[in-house]
């Protein structure tokens, strides 16, 4: 073996150790509820306390509908600026950047600032229009996964071509969107939508400032009071994030965008 | 009257003007290609037609309707595009059904059509394909098979073969012409091909910088060029400069062997250049050549080009190419040899522009 692919395989070997050995002993860990044996209890006593069932199924429900929003909000405008405002893509791209950089605890507080119950637009007067806001801001922490994935499942099909393709055909634009683009760029929608969900599920600074029952705000509460429980919780985050990960990797599978043959 | 009209066409794009003043008469059931090189706005002129652009000045009707200001999806107007464009979450079926559902058509007379329009391209049986399983010929079949499901009034063909191998280029060429004919249906082609403009066209109309040069038959395009452009871009062409003697008797010079026209010098008056236009094929050396016009020069070169031999020789300041078929017994002409092209005056022909 050369001493450059050993090297390799060294570098490999401390990346693994470095991410899977603090799993395993969270993972350990959370099996050592039961004294002197290893026991699910940790688990069993996550998944039978109801404030983790009301915030998990709250996160769950602000997932799907910022996904949903997300994507009314990502395809349309994806896909004008590619047909038909090209010259603004790298302002849009620069906008939908924005989040990456600037912390969620400035968004959160410019949000209160805008919205609080003295503004033009009370948001946070009632829970709903807490709600909302919420949404919007995890809208706005998924921006650039979501942007990029559709954007780059566009650059994939020929979008003005298909389009007018379908234009000639006599087709109008709610045929034109919903038959022949967004099928096309299901698989970067889904990418999209597995990276927003995965991030819903594990925000805290826009949830607790907020003051909304989330599961962010919850892992941080048991991990302050509880001894295995948090690690027990980690290890199902993990999970889920595993989860969209691998439901993202089976979505890609199915594109059927594959190149023509000669 | 005629069935697609363009009167007075006129696009810019900013300070930029792409089509000039064109103008076209096209017939019903009629073949017509755009022939030019990149940037002559031939396919501008087949967007317009299409909706995709709006004309800058000008109108087009079609069937006497004016269509200047309708949408694309109003017009009723089948295109196939160079990238073939098939829906890819759709299989060749549900691809040549697209435009009659959108049309809402019923079930019924949706598939019939869908398997007449398969049955035309010789597809039927991979109906159940995506465009993705298909080479790029089979696409681009499923693709005129789509334009033409709606039964449009004209359809439109930008460069259709472009993307395409060559040997697969030829066939589908053909079988385009023979469907069109068997449809009647009225044609726009865009190329920058002239074989294949030349091989499958009523008319072509030659485009230079945004105007139509010449609008021809294929054997009036090829035989009499208008203009310096269109002998140039169409076939290979010797372009020769030659110097009135008399144009009484229409007696020019090429070198100093002098030479009577068929064709009229005048308005040129003796002493004045004139440019010359000959086919490389159109004479022989061979000594039983016929043609009462002869010019005898010094070979430059000689190049077997497989079907023929191309030789290039030297006539006072023009070299001319001229063509031999090739045959097994055939001894080209050596380079520094003195050979005599013999050659009717007619294949001489005046590039006037």
């Amino acid at each position: 073996m050369k001493s450059s692919r050993l090297l390799a395989w060294i570098a490999i070997a401390i990346g693994a150790l470095y991410f899977i050995v603090p799993l395993i002993g969270t993972f350990e860990f959370s099996l050592r509820m039961r004294r002197g044996e290893y026991s699910f209890d940790a688990y069993q006593s996550v998944f039978s306390d109801l404030q983790f069932r009301a915030t998990f199924g709250y996160s769950m429900l602000m997932g799907f509908l910022t996904i949903i929003f997300g994507m009314l909000l990502v395809v349309p405008t994806a896909y004008w600026v590619r047909l038909r405002l090209p010259q603004l893509r790298p302002v849009v791209e620069f906008l939908t950047l924005l989040p990456l950089v600037i912390p969620a605890i400035v968004i959160v507080f410019g949000y209160l600032r805008l919205y609080n119950s003295s503004s033009w637009l009370p948001l946070t007067n009632s829970t709903n229009g807490t709600n909302l806001l919420l949404m919007f801001s995890y809208m706005t922490l998924s921006l650039p996964y979501m942007y990029r994935a559709v954007d780059t499942a566009m650059r994939a099909i020929d979008v003005a071509t298909l389009t007018e393709a379908a234009e000639s055909l006599g087709a109008k634009w709610p045929t034109i969107m919903f038959r022949c683009i967004f099928p096309n760029v299901m698989s970067g929608v889904l990418s999209g939508a597995f990276i927003t969900f995965a991030i819903v599920m594990g925000e805290f600074t826009m949830a607790a400032l907020l003051n909304r029952p989330a599961f962010g705000p919850y892992l941080q509460l048991v991990g302050a009071n509880k001894a295995y429980e948090p690690s027990a919780l980690a290890i199902i985050a993990f999970a889920i994030t595993w989860l969209s990960i691998g439901l993202l990797q089976l979505v890609s599978r199915f594109q059927k965008t594959a190149p023509a043959k000669a | 009257m005629s069935f697609l009209t363009l009167s007075n066409i006129q696009k810019s794009f900013g300070p930029v003007q792409v089509v000039k003043d064109f103008d076209m008469a096209i017939e019903k059931g009629e073949f017509v290609s755009f022939l030019g090189p990149s940037g002559c706005g031939k396919t501008t002129v087949l967007r317009m037609i299409a909706g995709f652009e709006t004309p800058t000045g000008g109108t087009i009707t079609v069937a006497g309707r004016d269509q200047t200001s309708l949408k694309p999806n109003q017009r009723n107007i089948g295109m196939v595009f160079q990238a073939y464009a098939l829906f890819p979450n759709m299989n060749v079926a549900e691809n040549v059904a697209f435009g009659l559902k959108v049309a809402g058509k019923p079930k019924a007379e949706i598939d019939a059509r869908v398997k007449e329009m398969l049955g035309l391209i010789h597809l039927g049986h991979l109906a159940e394909r995506y465009p993705y399983q298909m080479s790029g010929g089979q696409q681009q079949r499923v693709a005129l098979a789509r334009a033409l499901a709606p039964k449009p009034q004209v359809l439109l063909l930008d460069e259709p073969l472009s993307a395409l191998d060559a040997k697969i280029r030829v066939s589908l060429r053909e079988e385009i012409r023979q469907i069109q004919q068997q449809l009647g249906i009225t044609t726009v082609f865009v190329t920058h091909d002239q074989e294949e403009a030349l091989s499958i066209s009523d008319r072509i109309v030659v485009m230079n910088a945004g105007r139509a040069d010449q609008i021809g038959t294929p054997a009036e395009i090829y035989n009499r060029p208008s203009t310096r452009f269109v002998a140039n871009f169409v076939g290979t062409l010797n372009l020769i400069d030659a110097k009135v003697i008399d144009p009484g008797e229409n007696r020019i010079a090429i070198g100093d062997q002098g030479v009577t026209l068929r064709e009229p010098v005048a308005p040129a008056k003796a002493g004045d250049t004139i440019s010359l236009a000959l086919r490389p094929e159109a004479g022989s050396i061979a000594p039983d050549a016929k043609g009462e016009t002869a010019l005898t020069g010094e070979v430059v070169s000689s190049n077997f080009l497989g079907s023929v031999i191309r030789t290039r020789m030297k006539v006072g300041e023009s070299v001319i190419s001229f063509d031999m078929f090739n045959s097994p017994g055939l001894v080209p002409p050596a380079v520094g040899e003195t050979v005599t092209l013999r050659f009717t005056a007619g294949d001489l022909l005046i590039i006037r522009d």
